[in-house]
């Protein structure tokens, strides 16, 4: 955040460059998200926790700071899959709409200066709302499951995840490597 | 062509990843669900993870609240006493409900079945997923859990093994929008089929508009599902509306009112009896303490737990002063003299004790819980599940 230009969008996509991280954080983050979403609830007070989508905030920041969009897809497929193995349903639907959002992510990513606030906040809140919308197709499409999609519902908590995720993404920014 | 793969090679990737995960959809779809290996892969993985983190936390909070207690000893006495004074309320009721049970005839219904035989599990973590309310917990395949098996909390149902893996379970809760399970009023015996809502609260279905159900009634599980053993203690009825064909009911489980740190899942379920009084807000009446009750309830404090604690240690002087083994005989064998003179057993235990004596004091658990929602009961009961045979109910 501290070297956005100010700008929203960049002039040129190949003039961007590509954010690079220690190994052990691609490890370390997407686990400890997932810990947190399957432990915090446990608690009366933070069952809260559930409703924030730290794995998918998570992808959304790799795959916009990775700026490709083969490592923005792995990264959503790879956690997509993790989320999935805890959940009771079937394995994979939230590992597609991962996959999506990371590849999609990523493609914003060379499109727009990702280090300003104001964009990253905007983005989870698409990618959050993008990300619900998908996964509601799905359960309807390919489970034929009689869902229905809670607009305001998921807008609050859209607005609430990008909130967090802003935040978040502040924090990952320190883990990266300097040049 | 080479340089049409390269130009759309993202898109490709994408598409493989997309029709991969479809086709692994469709897969497990067409086998029921069928468990797959990065499933049991992931959750063992977690497990021991999660088990850490709270085996942590727990102690963590045992050094802060020991640190925390002996800077606030002051406030730790009051609390104390003003715990000792609840829990003499409380023994009162329960002294008063066990008398009501014996009064009641109720005896004759326990002793002839043995009780669900349990095992003891933690819970350590939840499980993702949108209006998904499941849990994991550290017991697996094993310890001998299997899916399907109904999970309780001492309040109540708790949900169903949706899932087994070798040392964790996924718990189906009860609040889950997938989860059933049959279920009967107590008051005017009205069946029907629980559902989750995926909120806190639950619905009952399939009440038709003429059966009456009170607001305020308490649900059991009836049995007809064949995974909830009849009489286990569901949830009260917040609101009754009619409607064309059959009644809306909403009711408040009461086994996911708490988060649960700890669960049974029932091996060996055993029917037993939906108690006919109302267990919970019963008017109970409370006569002042008696000297003698006030002598043993003051020699029991001194000792250790709550007096329901007492009651189940006086209950096993007496069994050991006639040799006689808790949980073994069959139905219909000659129980024990609860009125024998004990040193150290009260005549109050004594009298009270025939309501639970032969087979224990886990079928006991919805009668006493719904009268009294108490600490004391649980701590009774659940003592007696796992002080027994480490975790698994039988005596």
């Amino acid at each position: 955040m501290g070297s956005s230009s100010g700008r929203i969008l960049v002039d040129d996509a190949r003039q961007v460059r590509r954010v690079r991280y220690p190994i052990w954080v691609f490890f370390v983050v997407p686990l400890t998200a997932l810990l947190i979403q399957i432990y915090l609830p446990l608690f009366q007070t933070l069952r809260f926790v559930a409703k924030i989508d730290l794995p998918l905030l998570v992808t959304i920041y790799f795959a916009l700071m990775s700026r490709s969009q083969i490592r923005g897809l792995t990264i959503g497929l790879m956690l997509g899959l993790a989320q999935d193995s805890f959940s009771r349903f079937y394995i994979g639907m939230y590992g597609m709409c991962k996959t999506m959002v990371g590849y999609f992510a990523a493609s914003v990513g060379m499109q727009f200066d990702v280090e300003h606030s104001f964009v990253r906040v905007m983005l989870c809140l698409v990618f959050y709302i993008f990300h619900q919308f998908l996964y509601w197709v799905l359960q309807r499409a390919v489970l034929d499951q009689a869902v229905v999609f809670d607009l305001p519902g998921e807008a609050i908590l859209a607005v609430v995840n990008s909130l967090i995720g802003a935040a978040l993404f502040h924090f990952l920014d320190k883990l990266r490597i300097r040049e | 062509m080479e340089s049409l793969l390269h130009r759309y090679r993202n898109i490709t990737v994408l598409f493989v990843a997309i029709i991969a995960q479809l086709a692994a959809v469709a897969y497990q779809v067409r086998r029921d669900n069928d468990v797959p290996l990065l499933r049991i892969w992931a959750v063992s993985a977690v497990t021991p993870v999660a088990s850490a983190i709270e085996n942590l936390r727990s102690g963590t909070f045992g050094v802060f609240t020991d640190f925390f207690s002996a800077h606030g000893s002051r406030d730790q006495s009051r609390a104390l006493r003003t715990d000792r004074d609840r829990l003499k309320l409380e023994n009162q009721l329960l002294k008063n409900e066990l008398a009501e049970a014996q009064q009641a005839g109720t005896l004759a219904g326990f002793k002839a079945h043995s009780p669900s035989k349990m095992i003891g599990a933690r819970v350590i973590g939840t499980t993702t997923g949108m209006n998904s309310r499941s849990i994991l917990i550290d017991s697996g395949y094993f310890a001998g859990v299997r899916k399907g098996m109904a999970v309780v909390t001492p309040d109540g149902i708790l949900g169903k093994v949706l899932e087994v893996y070798p040392s964790a379970s996924q718990v189906l809760s009860v609040t889950d929008a997938g989860f059933a399970a049959a279920v009967e009023s107590q008051k005017n015996h009205t069946r029907g089929v629980l559902k989750g809502m995926g909120s806190s609260s639950a619905k009952v279905d399939y009440v038709p508009d003429g059966q009456k159900v009170e607001k305020g009634e308490t649900f059991f599980t009836s049995g007809d599902d064949r995974i909830f053993p009849r009489g286990m203690p569901v949830g009260k009825v917040t609101s009754v509306e009619g409607g064309a064909a059959f009644q809306t009911i909403y009711v408040e489980p009461f086994g996911a009112e708490a988060a649960p740190e700890e669960v049974f899942v029932i091996v060996d379920p055993v029917h037993q009896e939906i108690p006919d009084a109302a267990p919970a807000d019963a008017p109970v009446f409370m006569g002042p303490d008696t000297k003698g009750a006030e002598g043993a309830s003051g020699s029991a404090t001194q000792g250790k737990g709550t007096q329901a604690d007492q009651i189940v240690e006086q209950y096993r002087k007496i069994g050991a002063a006639q040799n006689h083994v808790y949980g073994e005989g069959t139905p219909g064998s000659t129980a024990p003299n609860f009125n024998l003179k004990v040193p150290g057993a009260s005549a109050v235990a004594a009298g009270a004790s025939g309501a639970v004596g032969v087979s224990g004091f886990v079928r006991r658990t919805p009668r006493l819980l719904g009268a009294s929602g108490m600490t004391g009961a649980h701590s009774a009961i659940s003592g007696a599940a796992r002080g027994a045979s480490g975790g698994v109910s039988k005596p």
